[in-house]
C-alpha cells in the first residue's frame, strides 16, 4: 500500500529552521514505520537521518514522535496507525532535547541525568564465603523487576511536561533507573540515591501526568515507580 | 584536521565483550572505549535466552559436561584447550556478574535459576540439562546494562558514536585505530599501546537475519584489509526459529520451556530425526530438519516454513516441558515475556492461542579474527600481532568450531572479554607507545573522500539488497558448489558496481549516507571471504552443510581455515584480489572426534 510520510527535517549546515519533507512510499501493512523511513533514506534522499540498530524494539535507538506520540519507529506497524491507502504519517524528533539533524537529537543531556542518580549496583560488604552468588529470594527479585526492563530510549522523559518546562529535571527514565537499585534488596546505596532524588530537580518535579507511562515501549508502569520513590522519601521506608 | 588521542588501551565496541574487557583493563591501564553506537544500543542487549555455566543449581552438572557439549556441538572443530577454559571460567564469570548486581532469576532457595537449552546435556549426552542462567528472556539486556552501569561506576572513558575505520598495524605491531566522529565527520587518531576489537557479528550480509542493521563487521574487514587472516569464515549459524520473513529471533529458551516444532501434518517431526534431544537438538541440526520437512512438502501449506508451538495444551500433550512436567500459561508469560510480545507485535499472533510460523534466520558468525585464549590476535597460525586483541562474536578463539551452542556466546563474551582485558592491561604495564606512522589516517581519508564524492549510478541500498539475497539463497542452510561459485562471482560483480556508487549527502554532520556505504564495502569483503571459504570446504560439518559433500571428512578437513587477501596492498578500501587460504590445526585434548548424534 501507499503511505504519505511527513517528516520534520533539519540540517544545521543548510537550514535556518526546520521544514516538512513529504514523501510517498510503497509498504506492506505489516512493515514497521522504520522500514518506511528506510525507504526514504535509501531510495529517495540519502541526506535524511534517523538513529536505529536492532529494528525490533530492544536497543532504544529510534524513539521519535509518530503522529504526535513518542514511539519506537521499529515497534509500530504501518497497519497500526494507517487505515487507508495514501494516509499520512507524521514523524518528528522527540521533544525537549536539542535536535542535531532531522530525527536525531542530542542524547547527552538525557544520559547525564541518568548518570546523576548512581545507576549502578553498590554493595561493598564481604562476598559470600563459599565464592558463590549472593542469595535473593523470588519476592525480593520480583520487587524491582519492572525497572530492569528499561532500554533508555527516552520516550518517557521527552513526553514529560515537567521536563519540557525545565530540562534540569532528572526525568522519569532516571527515576526508573534509581528505583531499580533502591528496591534491590542486595544494594546498599538507596539512601544516597534518595537524597539525590529529594533535591530540587529530583522526583518532586513530577506532577503525575502519566504521559511517561503511556509512552514507555517496554510497558513499565513509570508513574507508579515514581510514586513508590516519592513514598519512600515521604515515609523513610523502602518497601 | 585530524585529532589525536593517546590511551594505554583502546577497546573498539561497547557490547558485552568490549565492556567486560574495559572493566578489567581499566583496573590498571588508562582505557577508552570507542564505539559507533551508544553502548546500551549494542546487539548484546537483544540476547534473550541465557548464559551457560555449570553451576548445578537445579540438578547435578559439571564443567566437563559443558566442555564436552561445546566440543560436540561444534562438530569437533573446537579448540579444546579454549573450550576447557570457557567451561571452567564460565562459573566464576557468572558469579562475578551476579556480584555486579545482575538481576538473575532465582530458585526458591534464592540461587540463580537455570533452564534447558539446545545441545546442553548431563553426563556426556544422556539428557538435556538445566545450565542456562537467565533473567527472563532478556538476559543479554541485563548483561549489557549491568556492565555499562559498572563502567559508569568505574569512570571508564567512552567515545560514543565514533566509527572505527582502520586498525593501525605496522611491522606486525598495533599502534592504534582510526575513527570518524559521526557527529561532525572529523577524523580521529587513537594512539595506543594495545587495541582490543570487540565489534560483534556481521550478519547483515544475509537477507533474513536476527542481526541489527549496524552489524556490518567494519573492524573485522579492516583486519583483513591490513593483510591479516580471518578464521573459519565459512561457518555461519542459521538459527532455526526466526519469525517468518522478518528474521526476528524467538529464542531457543522457548523450546527450553517446552515449545516444539510442528509440520503441516501436525507432527512433532524432531522425534524422527533426533530421538534423544528432539526439539532441543543443536541449531544447525534443527535448521536442516526444518528444511528437510519443507523439501518433503510438509512445510505449512506446502510453503517454506513450519510452526513453533508454545501452547500449554501442546506442550503438555507431548510432555515436552522441563522434566516432562506440565506448564501453565502463567509460567510461560513470566518466563518468555519478550518473545511472546515479539510474536504479538510483529506477527499479530498470540502464541498462547496459535502456533507461530518460523523459519531459519542468519544469526551468528562462528568465524572471525583468530585469537589465542588470552584474546591475542593472530597474524598467522602461530604468531600474534603485538598489542592487538579481539574478543566476542568478532573473534574466533575457537570455542564454537563449526556450530555454536545456544548460551555459549554470552559466556564467550564474559570469559574471553575478561581474559583479553586483563591480558592487554598486563601488556600495557611494561610496554611503551610504538610510534604512529605519519600517514596513519591517509587511507581512511582517501576512501571517505571517494565515497563522499560518489556521483555514480549505484545506490548502496540496491547493492546491499542484491548481496543479501545472494548470500541467503546461495550460502544458506544448505549449500552446493555451483551455487557458492555463483555467490563468489556475484560478490565480485557487486564490488565492481560499488566503484560506481552514488551518495547524496555531502555534509559533515551525521553523514550516515557515507558511513552506511562504507559499511556496505566491509560487508562485501566479508561476504566474499565467507562464500569463498564455504566453496573451498568440501565436506559437511556443523553449520556448513553441503549437498554435494554430505559427510564430515576428518581426514582432509579437521582443520580451521585461514583466509588472507592474496595481494600486497594494505589499505582501508574494498579489496579487489583473490583470497589465499591456509589450514590451521585443531587442538584436541580430551575428546576424540566421533559421529555426532543426539
Ligand atoms: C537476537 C539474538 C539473541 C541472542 N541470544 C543469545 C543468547 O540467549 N545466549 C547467547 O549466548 N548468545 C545469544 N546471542 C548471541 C550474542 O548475543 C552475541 O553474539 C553477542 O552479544 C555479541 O556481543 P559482542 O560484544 O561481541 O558484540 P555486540 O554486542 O554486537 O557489540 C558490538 C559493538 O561494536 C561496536 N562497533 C561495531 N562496529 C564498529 C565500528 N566500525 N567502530 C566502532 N564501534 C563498532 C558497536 O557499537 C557495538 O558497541 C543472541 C544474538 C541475537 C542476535
Ligand atoms: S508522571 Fe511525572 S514524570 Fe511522568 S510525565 Fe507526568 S510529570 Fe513527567
Ligand atoms: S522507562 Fe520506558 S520509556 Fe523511559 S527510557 Fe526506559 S524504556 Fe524508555
Ligand atoms: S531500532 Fe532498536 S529499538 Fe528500534
Amino acid at each position: 500500500m501507499k503511505v504519505h510520510l511527513k517528516i520534520k527535517r533539519f540540517n544545521p549546515e543548510k537550514d535556518s529552521k526546520s521544514w516538512w519533507g513529504e514523501y510517498d512510499v510503497n509498504v506492506d501493512p505489516t512493515d514497521r514505520v522504520l522500514d518506511a523511513l528506510h525507504l526514504v533514506k535509501w531510495y529517495q534522499d540519502g541526506t535524511f537521518n534517523v538513529r536505529r540498530s536492532c529494528a525490533h524494539g530492544v536497543c532504544g535507538s529510534d524513539a521519535v514522535r509518530i503522529n504526535g506520540q513518542n514511539r519506537l519507529a521499529c515497534k509500530v506497524l504501518i497497519q497500526d496507525i494507517v487505515k487507508n491507502d495514501g494516509d499520512t504519517i507524521t514523524v518528528e524528533p522527540i521533544l525537549g532535547l536539542p535536535v542535531i539533524k532531522d530525527l536525531i537529537v542530542d542524547m547527552e543531556p538525557f544520559f547525564d541525568h541518568y548518570k546523576s542518580v548512581m545507576p549502578y549496583f553498590v554493595n561493598d560488604e564481604a562476598l559470600p564465603a563459599d565464592g558463590r552468588e549472593r542469595l535473593q529470594n523470588i519476592a525480593d527479585r520480583e520487587r524491582y523487576d519492572q525497572g530492569t526492563k528499561c532500554i533508555l530510549c527516552a520516550c518517557c522523559t521527552t513526553s514529560c511536561p515537567s521536563f519540557w518546562l525545565n530540562d534540569d529535571y532528572v526525568g522519569p527514565a532516571a527515576v526508573v533507573q534509581a528505583h531499580r537499585f533502591i528496591f534491590d534488596s542486595r544494594d546498599r546505596a538507596a539512601e544516597e540515591r534518595l537524597k539525590i532524588l529529594n533535591e530540587q530537580m529530583g522526583v518532586w518535579r513530577c506532577r503525575t501526568a502519566f504521559n511517561c507511562t503511556n509512552a514507555c515501549p517496554r510497558e513499565i508502569p513509570v508513574t507508579q515507580l515514581i510514586g513508590e520513590v516519592k513514598k519512600a522519601l515521604a515515609t523513610g521506608e523502602i518497601r | 584536521m585530524t585529532k589525536h588521542h593517546q590511551f594505554d588501551a583502546i577497546i573498539v565496541g561497547g557490547g558485552g565483550a568490549g565492556l567486560e574487557a574495559a572493566l578489567h583493563a581499566s583496573k590498571s591501564a588508562n582505557v577508552a572505549v570507542v564505539t559507533k553506537l551508544y553502548p546500551t544500543r549494542s546487539h548484546t542487549g537483544t540476547a534473550q535466552g541465557g548464559i551457560a555455566a555449570a553451576l548445578g543449581n537445579m540438578e547435578p552438572d559439571s564443567w566437563e559436561w559443558h566442555m564436552y557439549d561445546t566440543v560436540k556441538g561444534g562438530d569437533y572443530l573446537v579448540d579444546q584447550d579454549a573450550a576447557e577454559i570457557l567451561a571452567r571460567d564460565a562459573i566464576d564469570a557468572i558469579i562475578e556478574l551476579e556480584h555486579m548486581g545482575l538481576p538473575f532469576d532465582r530458585t526458591p532457595d534464592g540461587k540463580i535459576e537455570q533452564r534447558r537449552f539446545g545441545g546442553h546435556t548431563a553426563n556426556f549426552g544422556e539428557k538435556a540439562v538445566m545450565r542456562a542462567c537467565k533473567a527472563a528472556d532478556r538476559t543479554g539486556h541485563m548483561i549489557l546494562q549491568t556492565l555499562y552501569q559498572q563502567c559508569i561506576k568505574n569512570k571508564v572513558n567512552f567515545f560514543n558514536e565514533y566509527f572505527v575505520t582502520d586498525i593501525i598495524v605496522e611491522d606486525n605491531v598495533c599502534r592504534g585505530v582510526v575513527a570518524i566522529n559521526v557527529a561532525d565527520s572529523e577524523v580521529h587518531l587513537f594512539h595506543a599501546k594495545a587495541v582490543l576489537i570487540a565489534s560483534g557479528g556481521f550478519g547483515k550480509m544475509f537477507k533474513v537475519t536476527s542481526n541489527a542493521h549496524t552489524l556490518t563487521g567494519d573492524p573485522v574487514a579492516a583486519y583483513y584489509r591490513r593483510g591479516l587472516p580471518l578464521e573459519d569464515m565459512e561457518f555461519f549459524q542459521f538459527h532455526p526459529t526466526g519469525i517468518y520473513k522478518l528474521g526476528i529471533l524467538l529464542s531457543e529458551a522457548a523450546r527450553g520451556e517446552g515449545a516444539i516444532f510442528i509440520n503441516d501434518k501436525g507432527e512433532r517431526f524432531m522425534e524422527r530425526y533426533m530421538p534423544t534431544l528432539k526439539d532441543l537438538a543443536p541449531r544447525d541440526i534443527c535448521s536442516r530438519c526444518i528444511y528437510e520437512e519443507v523439501r518433503a512438502g510438509r512445510g505449512i501449506g506446502g510453503k517454506d516454513y513450519v510452526y513453533m508451538d508454545f501452547r500449554p495444551g501442546t506442550i503438555n500433550k507431548f510432555k515436552s516441558g522441563p522434566g516432562g512436567r506440565d506448564v501453565t500459561r502463567e509460567h510461560l508469560e513470566k518466563a518468555l515475556p519478550d518473545i511472546l510480545e515479539f510474536a504479538r507485535v510483529y506477527m499479530g499472533i498470540d502464541p498462547m492461542k496459535d502456533p507461530v510460523p518460523i523459519q531459519p534466520t542468519a544469526h551468528y558468525a562462528m568465524g572471525g579474527i583468530p585469537t589465542d585464549a588470552d584474546g591475542r590476535a593472530l597474524a598467522d597460525n602461530t604468531n600474534v600481532v603485538t598489542g592487538l586483541y579481539a574478543a566476542g562474536e568478532c573473534a574466533c578463539v575457537s570455542v564454537h568450531g563449526a556450530n555454536r551452542l545456544g548460551t555459549n556466546s554470552l559466556v564467550d563474551l564474559v570469559v574471553f572479554g575478561r581474559r583479553g582485558g586483563k591480558a592487554m592491561a598486563d601488556f600495557c604495564k611494561p610496554a611503551g607507545f610504538a610510534p604512529l606512522p605519519i600517514t596513519a589516517a591517509a587511507d581512511t581519508i582517501a576512501e571517505f573522500d571517494r565515497i563522499r564524492a560518489g556521483r555514480g549510478s549505484e545506490r548502496a541500498a540496491a547493492i546491499r539488497a542484491d548481496l543479501q539475497n545472494m548470500m541467503t539463497n546461495y550460502v544458506g542452510v544448505f549449500r552446493n558448489g555451483p551455487d557458492m561459485q555463483k555467490a563468489v562471482e556475484g560478490v565480485r560483480e557487486l564490488k565492481a558496481r560499488f566503484k560506481n556508487i552514488k551518495t547524496d549527502d555531502t555534509g559533515k554532520i551525521f553523514n550516515t549516507d557515507v558511513l552506511e556505504t562504507f559499511e556496505l564495502g566491509c560487508l562485501l569483503d566479508l561476504a566474499e571471504v565467507t562464500a569463498a571459504a564455504a566453496l573451498r570446504r568440501t565436506e559437511t560439518r556443523g553449520g556448513h552443510a553441503r549437498e554435494d559433500f554430505q559427510e564430515r571428512d576428518d581426514a582432509n578437513w579437521l582443520n580451521h581455515s585461514m583466509a588472507y587477501r592474496a595481494d600486497d596492498k594494505r589499505d582501508a578500501a574494498v579489496t579487489r584480489c583473490d583470497i589465499r587460504f591456509e589450514n590451521k590445526p585443531v587442538t584436541i585434548t580430551k575428546f576424540q572426534p566421533k559421529e555426532r548424534k543426539y
